[in-house]
């Protein structure tokens, strides 16, 4: 489970990026045109969406979140999450570092079409956000009984 | 000769899980300033439970390590992802200055926050100007 999502074992997603990666050096940009929501990587939070037959669950990897600072709003299949994480900039102190986070930001993630937008759930722990949304039971691979 | 030792922990019938692997760690994103009482450090990493984190001192070395658990439904594919490891590694170097031995360290909702007190004598002292 871990390896699909996060390390290096998901081939397809590897080959993907390879490929990205490729074509960003030949053009400088992808050929076709990108996703007209789609972020630049590096936006805040990080996130990593993965599918079941069930259920499509979107991880935020927004630590130090204060839970009702979140909006997460879902309109057809887009989900948009927004909120505001504030890092108050101690005074009269002197700063080495200064990396993390600090002000509002939006995510908007493209789900597939069979999700049901009524059944979201959505759960903050150790500085993850887990949104899970079901979807149809329509959509769900059956198996037909031959009689 | 890597491949044949998994091999071998496969016969046994040991599953080694993915965050024991080796892997690229994730770097965590740091602020760090410095009061007359010491310097404080706050880093990032979602994902980290208590349980899971190691901030150490060895010498003049702090490290601090942490391996993120996050809830994942059987059989799960990726669809798409930023994070790309569950790792977070990341090691600074102390001054003599610093009580080393009286680190400490506190975990919030995935951000760490690490006090390290100055030793007394290296704490900014005001100097009174006598007259007369």
């Amino acid at each position: 489970m871990f390896e699909s999502l996060f390390s290096g074992e998901s081939r397809l997603f590897d080959e993907f990026r390879r490929m990205e990666q490729e074509m960003d050096e030949m053009f400088g940009r992808w050929p076709w045109p990108a996703g007209i929501r789609s972020a630049v990587r590096g936006a805040y939070p990080p996130i990593n969406v993965g599918a079941t037959p069930d259920s499509v669950d979107i991880y935020l990897f927004a630590a130090g979140l204060d839970p009702k600072a979140v909006d997460i709003s879902v309109q057809q299949n887009l989900l948009t999450v927004s909120g505001s994480r504030q890092v108050p900039a101690k005074e009269g102190v002197d700063y080495y570092r200064q990396e993390r986070y600090s002000g509002d930001f939006r995510r908007v993630i493209t789900l597939p079409d069979d999700v049901d937008p009524d059944r979201i759930d959505a759960r903050y722990r150790d500085g993850v956000l887990h949104i899970t949304v079901k979807r149809r039971e329509a959509a769900k691979p059956r198996r037909i009984e031959v009689k | 000769m890597t491949e044949k030792q998994e091999v071998t922990s496969a016969k046994t019938g040991e599953v080694r899980k993915a965050e024991d692997r080796p892997g690229p760690a994730l770097y965590p994103p740091v602020d760090i300033y410095e009061d007359a009482e010491g310097i404080h450090l706050q880093a990032d990493m979602p994902g980290v439970s208590k349980d899971r984190l190691t901030v150490q001192v060895d010498r003049d070395t702090l490290l601090i390590e942490g391996d993120a658990k996050i809830d994942m439904p059987e059989g799960m594919n990726a669809l798409y992802a930023d994070v790309r490891s569950t790792r977070y590694r990341r090691s600074f170097t102390l001054s003599s200055e610093l009580q080393t031995d009286a680190i400490e360290a506190n975990l919030k909702d995935g951000v760490l926050t690490v006090r390290i007190p100055k030793r007394e004598e290296a704490k900014p002292r005001r100097i009174e100007v006598r007259t007369g």
